[in-house]
């Protein structure tokens, strides 16, 4: 028998009641580890920014358009070495409920811009500039769907219209399967040309949701975004350009503010826990009182009960947390799969993180049953029935 | 016989509101080393506080007490902690087992207090159990046993680390004639084959029978010796 095998017995002196404080603290922890796995995710959005990459919107906002004619006038700027622009879509396959993350672009420049996010073929390149009506298609969305290359699909829209079937939908024939570059690119997305987009929408032709730039340095970013918002001051579009990586996480902020979500809900769910732990434990120790009055008669010191006590509401948190952390990461891995949510993980910042307040929970909820065993005058205990 | 535990002058005083209550004052005793007293005394007459005193887990409020050439009143509370866990063998009325662990970890648990060995912890926890007559018992627990097996139990505990003082308060007032008589001739077996010197509080005559001296304990006073 060792301190650890004592302080584990009496832990679970009383089974059920041990194994309900467990429960209670694996739920908080894994409410803890998912929520922050999100938000990592979202963190992490625009994580694949380039840093050299810049993103020009309406002042308004970014669903209202520019004139596409701007394109030529920022590629003129000095120290933009390329520029491209995108619309969105707001594409589906077959169902409203099969979102696609769509977008018309500019097929020359647009995916040398992403080529740092992107692989593709220089056969699939020169057939995807060949074809309008081809579409590059991200790997996880392909094998979502079965799709390959040849196929022809239909992908309809949420907000245009085609004027030449009256229908929202445009056919598209899949030229490219784009690989991903690097760890964070999101490859359940597809892209097609600007110009088949342009020429049979109802409404909204000649303009660009955002233009994308590489700026020939980073050091130049703050430069050029400053020359084009001043190009276009005072126009009836007028632009607000920003990093790129600044676009995403201002597109994520208007979900809401995640972080302050997970500090309540976790805040939440930890100051419940840490009463109902304290208060058990407190209750635990308080039961025992007349066994620690006979430890210490036996000649334990008062600073050994005090650890074990601690080592004991410690030991808990830790048999309730660390477990936690590990489904949380495990369910996080399956969201990612499955999402295709590149983020979404349980980094080691956040593990410590929930470790760091593992030993928190314990450290409060012991400290003061610790503290009294330590201080428990052994004549007084024993007379306690 | 040389004196192993003696006090000289003891005093214990409580303080209780404006009235300090004296529960006994100028108290002087000597124990020989291998003697086997019983004190007897009625309620409140300062018997357990005695041997609270004897076995350093209370202050004298004023004399001195000595074991061994050392003196208890003048060691700080880790130090008394170290000497009842090398000297000192509890035994308590109501057994005082810790439920959540089976009968040989009741036993060994003064053995965490040692420098030994996982091996040497359990041979002696065997063989204090052998004694006791309780090695097949090993694995109960203390809600899986009478209260005379407890109570053998609870002396395996005590002489386990094999103290050279057993302090038995009231060790058979919870149970039956037949039980007590069997763990008061243990006690007797310890104190007569091992050498264990042994104080024990009791309200039995009969149980003071089985002690080698009889000391009588009223309103603070020994009021009378007898050989037993």
């Amino acid at each position: 028998m060792t301190d650890f095998s004592l302080i584990l017995a009496n832990l679970f002196s009383r089974k059920l009641r041990a194994i309900l404080m467990l429960v209670a603290i694996f739920f908080a922890f894994l409410i803890f580890g998912v929520l922050a796995g999100v938000q990592n995710g979202f963190n992490n959005i625009g994580g694949s920014a380039g840093e050299n990459r810049l993103v020009t919107i309406n002042k308004i906002n970014f669903t209202q358009p520019m004139p596409i004619s701007y394109i030529e006038r920022i590629r003129a700027v000095e120290g933009v070495a390329r520029a491209s622009y995108a619309n969105w879509f707001g594409g589906y396959y077959q169902e409203g409920r099969n979102q696609i993350v769509t977008f018309a672009i500019d097929p020359e420049f647009y995916m040398d811009i992403y080529a740092t996010d992107y692989k593709l073929s220089a056969d699939q390149r020169a057939a995807f500039l060949a074809d309008r009506s081809g579409l590059l298609v991200g790997q996880k969305l392909a094998e979502r769907w079965g799709w390959k290359l040849g196929d022809r699909i239909p992908l309809s829209s949420n907000i245009y219209t085609n004027k030449n079937t009256g229908k929202q939908t445009w056919d598209f024939t899949i030229v490219g399967i784009l690989e991903p570059a690097q760890e964070n690119a999101d490859t359940s997305v597809a892209f097609f040309h600007h110009a088949y987009f342009n020429e049979s929408v109802t409404f909204g032709r000649d303009t660009a949701g955002w233009i994308v730039i590489e700026t020939a340095d980073k050091a130049l970013n703050t430069d050029v975004s400053k020359r084009i918002d001043a190009m276009f001051a005072n126009s009836p579009a007028e632009t607000a350009t920003d990093t790129e990586k600044a676009f995403n996480q201002a597109f994520v902020g208007q979900l809401g503010n995640i972080t302050l979500i997970v500090t309540l809900v976790v805040g939440a769910a930890f100051a419940t826990i840490l009463m109902i732990v304290g208060n058990t434990m407190a209750m635990a120790v308080r039961e025992r009182t007349k066994e620690i009055g006979v430890m210490k008669t036996l000649g334990f010191p008062s600073g050994r009960i005090f650890k074990m006590v601690l080592g004991e509401s410690l030991l808990l948190a830790m048999l309730g947390g660390l477990p936690a952390l590990g489904v949380s990461a495990l369910l996080l891995e399956m969201m990612r799969k499955s999402v295709g949510f590149p983020g979404l993980a349980l980094t080691l910042d956040f593990t410590a993180l929930g470790i760091a307040i593992m030993l928190a929970l314990g450290l409060l909820t012991g400290i003061i049953p610790a503290w009294n065993a330590l201080r428990l005058n052994i004549v007084t205990a024993l007379g306690r029935q | 016989m040389t004196a192993l535990i003696s006090i000289q002058g003891g005093a214990k005083r409580f303080v209780k509101g404006r009235e300090t209550i004296t529960i006994f004052d100028h108290l002087d005793m000597t124990i020989e080393a291998g003697d086997f007293i019983a004190i007897m005394g009625p309620s409140g007459s300062g018997k357990t506080t005695l041997l609270n005193l004897l076995g350093g887990i209370d202050r004298a409020t004023s004399g001195s007490i000595t074991f061994a050439g050392q003196r208890l009143d003048q060691m700080s509370e880790g130090q008394l902690s170290a000497w009842r866990a090398a000297n000192v063998g509890f035994i308590f009325q109501f057994y005082n087992l810790m439920p959540a662990l089976n009968a040989a970890r009741n036993v060994e648990l003064p053995l965490l207090l040692t420098s030994l060995g996982g091996g040497e912890r359990r041979k002696r926890v065997e063989t204090a159990l052998q004694i006791v007559g309780l090695a097949e018992r090993a694995k109960h627990y203390p809600r899986e046993m009478s209260g005379g097996q407890q109570q053998r139990v609870a002396i395996a505990r005590a002489i386990v680390a094999d103290p050279r003082m057993l302090l038995c308060d009231e060790p058979t007032g919870d149970l039956d004639r037949k039980t007590a008589d069997e763990i008061l001739s243990m006690l007797q077996l310890l104190n007569k084959e091992m050498g264990k010197t042994i104080i024990m509080v009791t309200h039995d005559p009969e149980a003071a029978r089985y002690a080698s001296r009889v000391l009588h304990l009223d309103k603070g006073r020994f009021v009378e010796q007898v050989a037993a």
